[in-house]
Parts: structure tokens; sequence; C-alpha cells
């Protein structure tokens, strides 16, 4: 299922702890959700378990917007290592890429508002100097002359600062190159955020306001699911869109073709030509997070 | 079994006993508990939007306490080192007090680190064998372990030592002195790992610094001790406890020291931020001159540097360090100085301009000073009842029945088992 692999069968340790203390109890009566307490991660959960919490997930989110939303488990593939290449000489700072994110991963939309993707305004004469990036510029005047546009969403790390600063292993790095948040697991201490260099980590800082009309239904548990008041959610390559074979809604959503998506590991993919004929670069390489999102300059 | 709870209903009669302004503070501490306890409701009724506390700066005032009273109660230490390693009587006779703060300023931090999680009701999944700590990977994790490990032997320590005194006997030393002497680097790993859990973040230049650290302890060894300075006087007076003029002049030449090196590392900080000029130099310059019109922190930054700088000079000269007046005058100015350094003066700058350069200015809203104000209550009212426990059964004037009262206090000096 994940990296950690599914847990055994018979009755774990953690089970058995579980089900013998009087917290469980105390916590049924009082209407909290006892596995969300006590129980496992979504990393350690055996083939039944999955379907069984994907099932409770779906009814729930269902009940929550009084309409069917269906949540998708679908793991990894064997062979895959997405990678995500963005043409910076092409970017004219739109944003459509935003409004496509928003639109396909349900963040919420008012106080707080979450957005996964910031576009940043730069002044070609000072190049990458974030000191004096502009994230709230004018977005009908675009491109402005003298600037340049960044879009920073999660970099998708190789050493990803997030996953390790973790206490309690809620957020972690997939096989295919996919860093997750299991919302049912985190414990909101935002350590990640700090730890986040590129500012990828998003908190639900209230209830998030997401109007049952707006929902995107098709959701995956460790994606667009809509999530909790108090944890922390990020950008995952439209894990489920892209773990079904097609592009994330940003790439799709760019006018002007600046965003390319791919399995690294398929020399016939688009990003392993953008890796073999342009320059690449990533975004503070000297902090060694290694990230699987590449910036070039296409012309 | 029976003696235990003979104790316990000694305990609790001598804490519910006591004169108008004993009963009045209390009262004053149960109002800050429970006007703290309803901002808390309001916030986690609303989730954490009730902070000013936002994506750019996701960790703000509750840290800051946290960070701040970690070093309080890694103080004890400051008693513990001379008390027990260099074996100076004077303060041995005092240290519990050291130990009674420390359990206190832990209460405090635990509760801060609550009140700031997004889902508080989920701290089991940090518990060994509930939870899955990511151990050892994760700083916060080691954090938990320490800070709970210092709160056990702190606890252990001082309740061993009052249970034999209420008993009219002297402690166990194979229990104490192994223990004690195993409190000072918890201690001092509480307040490092604190440290490393800021300074491991390469997200953060302002943080991402070797000095940090040493830093943290220098401070830590200003502030508790203050508080401490000050308590020791408070109990002289009101109570018939005697602590020695040498004790504390002793803590506050200590502290004379520790001041100089956190003033010292302070500069060397300031002046490597300052000299090379590199893109860290923002957080730095934002602390103390502010960015353009952003200048929120900048009256506080001066406000702390010049407390503390007041401070060392009181604590420096003799003649101010031993009388009454200036002393008090200095502790009360460098606990405000480390205050605002660990609280406003770390936390927040290492956060603006956030990754992406971004300036939020945060400022505290009323539900965090609220909630701050109810959790100081908490850690006041626990530090009351600890130290009204503590002074009869250690002066010899509350005794398990049948022990003579007055008896030669437990605490004598190379008293054995």
């Amino acid at each position: 299922m994940s990296a950690g692999g599914p847990g055994g069968g018979g009755l774990s340790r953690r089970q058995f702890l579980g089900r013998g203390l009087a917290v469980v109890a105390a916590a049924a009566a009082s209407g909290c959700r006892v596995e969300e307490l006590i129980g496992r991660s979504f990393r350690e959960l055996s083939r039944d378990d999955v379907a069984r919490v994907l099932a409770r997930a779906a009814r729930r989110q269902s009940a929550r917007f009084g309409r069917p939303v269906t949540v998708d488990g679908a793991g990894p593939l064997p062979g895959v290592d997405f990678g995500y290449g963005l043409d910076l000489s092409r970017c004219i700072g739109c944003r459509r890429c935003v409004t496509a994110c928003v639109k396909e991963n349900n963040p919420s939309r008012r106080r707080p508002q979450i957005q996964w993707i910031k576009v940043l305004e730069l002044d070609k004469a000072r190049g990458v100097d974030l000191a004096h990036a502009d994230a709230y510029y004018e977005a009908d005047a675009v491109p402005r002359p003298g600037h340049f546009y960044m879009p920073v969403q999660c970099q998708q790390c190789r050493k990803p600062p997030c996953v390790k600063v973790c206490p309690v292993g809620a957020t972690w790095k997939e096989p295919d190159g996919i860093v997750v948040v299991d919302y049912d697991w985190c414990i909101g201490c935002r350590c990640c955020m700090s730890a986040c260099p590129y500012g990828a980590r998003h908190f639900n800082w209230a209830e998030p306001d997401l109007p049952a009309d707006e929902l995107n239904p098709s959701t995956h548990y460790l994606g667009n699911r809509p999530r909790p008041k108090g944890v922390v959610e990020k950008c995952t390559f439209c894990i489920q869109r892209v773990r079904h074979g097609r592009y994330p809604a940003c790439v799709e959503a760019c006018p002007v073709g600046a965003r390319k998506f791919g399995n690294l590991l398929d020399p016939e993919s688009e990003i392993r030509q953008v890796m073999e004929r342009k320059r690449v670069f990533v975004l503070k390489e000297d902090l060694g997070t290694q990230p699987q999102f590449y910036y070039f300059y296409a012309t | 079994m029976g003696r235990l709870l003979d104790f316990a209903g000694g305990c609790v009669r001598v804490l519910a006993r006591g004169n108008r302004a004993y009963r009045a503070w209390v009262a004053l501490l149960l109002a800050m508990i429970g006007t703290g306890a309803l901002a808390y409701a309001h916030q986690a009724r609303l989730g954490l939007i009730a902070t000013h506390m936002r994506d750019q700066v996701s960790w703000a005032f509750y840290v800051g306490n946290f960070t701040f009273l970690v070093g309080v109660a890694a103080a004890a230490v400051l008693l513990v080192i001379p008390a027990y390693v260099y074996d100076w009587k004077p303060l041995k006779e005092v240290v519990i007090l050291g130990e009674l703060l420390a359990i206190s300023a832990i209460v405090m931090c635990l509760l801060f680190i609550l009140v700031d999680m997004g889902r508080p009701e989920r701290f089991l999944h940090l518990a060994p064998l509930l939870g899955t700590p990511h151990w050892p990977a994760s700083l916060l994790t080691w954090d938990a372990l320490v800070l709970n490990l210092y709160l056990a032997v702190n606890v252990a320590v001082a309740a061993h030592i009052l249970y034999r005194a209420w008993r009219g006997r002297p402690y166990d030393r194979r229990v104490v002195v192994p223990l004690v002497l195993f409190s000072i680097p918890m201690a001092v790993s509480t307040h490092t790992v604190t440290a490393f859990l800021y300074s491991g973040m390469a997200a953060r230049p302002y943080w991402n610094a070797s000095i940090l650290a040493p830093r943290f302890l220098a401070s830590a060894f200003c502030s508790g001790p203050a508080v401490l300075l000050v308590l020791f006087q408070v109990l002289r007076r009101t109570t018939g406890l005697e602590i020695k003029d040498e004790a504390i002049s002793k803590v506050a030449e200590l502290m004379a020291y520790a001041m100089f090196v956190n003033l010292f590392l302070l500069g060397a900080e300031v002046f490597k931020e300052y000299y090379s000029g590199t893109e860290h130099l923002l957080y730095t310059q934002y602390f103390w001159s502010g960015i353009g019109r952003h200048r929120a922190l900048v009256p506080f930054a001066w406000t702390g540097l010049a407390c503390s700088l007041a401070a060392f000079l009181l604590f420096l000269v003799p003649r101010t360090r031993h009388h009454p007046v200036t002393l008090n005058l200095g502790c009360a100015l460098i606990f405000a100085g480390v205050y605002i350094e660990k609280g406003m003066g770390l936390v927040i700058p290492g956060m603006t301009p956030d990754t992406l350069g971004e300036i939020y200015e945060y400022r505290p809203t009323l539900t965090e000073w609220l909630v701050a104000t109810g959790i100081f209550g908490v850690g006041f009212l626990v530090f009351t009842a600890l130290v009204k426990l503590a002074v009869p059964i250690l002066s010899g004037r509350l005794r398990a029945s049948g022990t003579a009262a007055g008896a030669p206090p437990a605490l004598a000096p190379g008293a054995a088992p």
C-alpha cells in the first residue's frame, strides 16, 4: 500500500492495547472517533482494513456534503517516479493553475482561504530573489514588463524535511515520489510548516469552508479528500488523477504549456524530454532537499 | 497505603487553610485559570483561527512561551550543581525549591504545546505503544520524551524528600543523589533539544545557527534563577524557612556569569549577521530595525536588550548585587529581557519574512493572551501549592501523626538513612 507496507493479520499489539483501554469507552461515549484517537495511521493498515477505512471515509464525506463522494485508495504503480517541470520562460503569471488546483483539490475557500500554488512575481533584474517576490500582484495585467513569474507548490522533495520532523509519522513519501499527509493522523503541531523551505504546507486554521456545490466528489484518501479542521494539507501532484494516468489539474489548465509532468523512469515521458534537452534547476538547491519539481528556461 | 492516605489528607488540610493573602492569591489564580479556560473553549470551537497565527507565521506566542518556560525549568540545575556536585551546604537546603519550580514550569510547557496543537485530542499519537512516535528523526518526539522524563525525575525527588521529611526521617541518599545528578544532564538536554528543534530547520536561517543551543542555555541560567531569587526572599520573610544570605548571593553571582555569556553570544550572532550581510540578515533586521514599514517587533527588541544590559550591570557590581532593592530590580529586568528574547524575539523573526519572502506581521490576539494567562495561572497554582506543602514539612511543622512535631529538620547535612 505504502512505504511502510500493510500490517499483518490477526490482532495486533496496537489493536490489543487500543481495545483494552478504558479511554476507548470514554471516547466512544463522548462521540469521538475512537479509531482516530487510538488505532493506526493509514500507513500501518492491513489490506482489509484499508477497504473498510475507505468505505467509512466515503460514507462520512457523503453525509457531510449531502451528495455522493468517492474515496479512492489507489496505491503507487511499480516503476513510476513522478517528476514535474516548469518552464519559466513561458509562464505568464495568469494564475489559471491556481484556480484549477482549487477546483480540483477541495481546499477551504474562505477564512481560511487555502491555495496550494503560489505564483510569485519577480523582478527580472534581481532574478530569483524571494525577498522581493510579490505573490499578490494584479492578475489582469500580466505579464508586466520587467517581470517574470515563478509558480511555487510542493516540490515533492527526495529528502523532504517535512517528513523528517513530523513527530507522529503522519506524513511520508510514497514510492512514486508523492509526499502525502494522513489527515486522520496529523496532530496539527505544524512542525512540517516550519521545516518546509517552499511554504508548501497549509493549515486548516478553521473548519474548512467548502460549499457542497463546489465540491469535487471524486477524491483520494491521501489527496483531495475534504480535510477536517486543525490539520495540515498540501499539493500531492493530484494523486487522485496521476495514479490513474491523468495529468495534474494545473498541467491541464496552463494556457501556455509551461507545465510538464510525467514519469521520470519512462524514457518516452515529457518530463524526461525536458530533463534530457533543457537545463533545469531546483529551488533552494543549497538546502539539500532534492526536489522532484524542476524549473527550466525552454527558450 | 494508610500512611499515604494520611499524607494526602494532611496535604489537603494544609492547602485548604491559609490567611487572607493566601486565599486572595489563590482566588486570583483561579480567576486567571477560569478566564483562560473560557478563552480556550472559544479557540477549540473556532480552531486556531482564533489566534493571529497564519500559514506565514505558523508558530508564535504559544510556542514562544513554551520555549521560555523550558528555560525556567532548566534553571533548577543552577542550584543543583553547586549543592550536589560541589556539596555546598547553603544551597543544598533550598535546592528542592528549584525542583518545585521546574515541576511547575514543565506543567506550563506541556500545556502550551497542547493549546498550540490543531488536534489536541490526538496527543496519544505521540505516545509510545499507543501512537506512532517518529523516533529518532523528529525532534518534537525527543522533546516530549526529555520533558516528561525531566518532570518525572523532579516529581520523584521532591515527593521522596517531602514524604520522608513528613515522617520525620531524612531522605534516602541512595535514591536522591543519583536522581539529582541525573537531573543535571536532563535539564541541559531539555533546553538543548528544544533549541535543536529550531536550529535543525534549514528552511529558517534565523534559527539554523549552531550557537542557538548555547544561547538557550545561557539565557535559561538567567531567567529561572531570577524567579528563585525573588522567591527565596519572599519565603524567608513570610515563612519560617531559613535561607542564608550566602545562598542568595551565590545564585546572583552565578547569574552574572550566565548573563555575560548570554549577552556575548547575542553579540556574536548579531555581528555575524550584520557584517556578512547575506540574505540571512533579513530576519535579524526584522527584529532589530524592521523591514520597511514592518516594524512591529523593533520596540520589543530594544526594550529586551535594555532590560538585559541594565540587569547585567546590576548583577555585575557587588554592591548592587547584594542590595535587596537593586537585586530584585535586576531579577525583574532579566526576566523581562529573556521573556522578550525567547518569546517574540526567537519564534516570530524566525518566521518573518516567510520562506517565500512574504512579510506577515503577527501580533497575538486577546484569545492568545487569555489562554496564556490561564496557563500561567495553572503553573503559579501548582507552584503555590507545592511550596505551601514543602515549607511546613521541611521546617518540621507538618508531621505524620505519632511523630514529634518540630523534630529536627530532615534535611540536616550529612544525614544518613
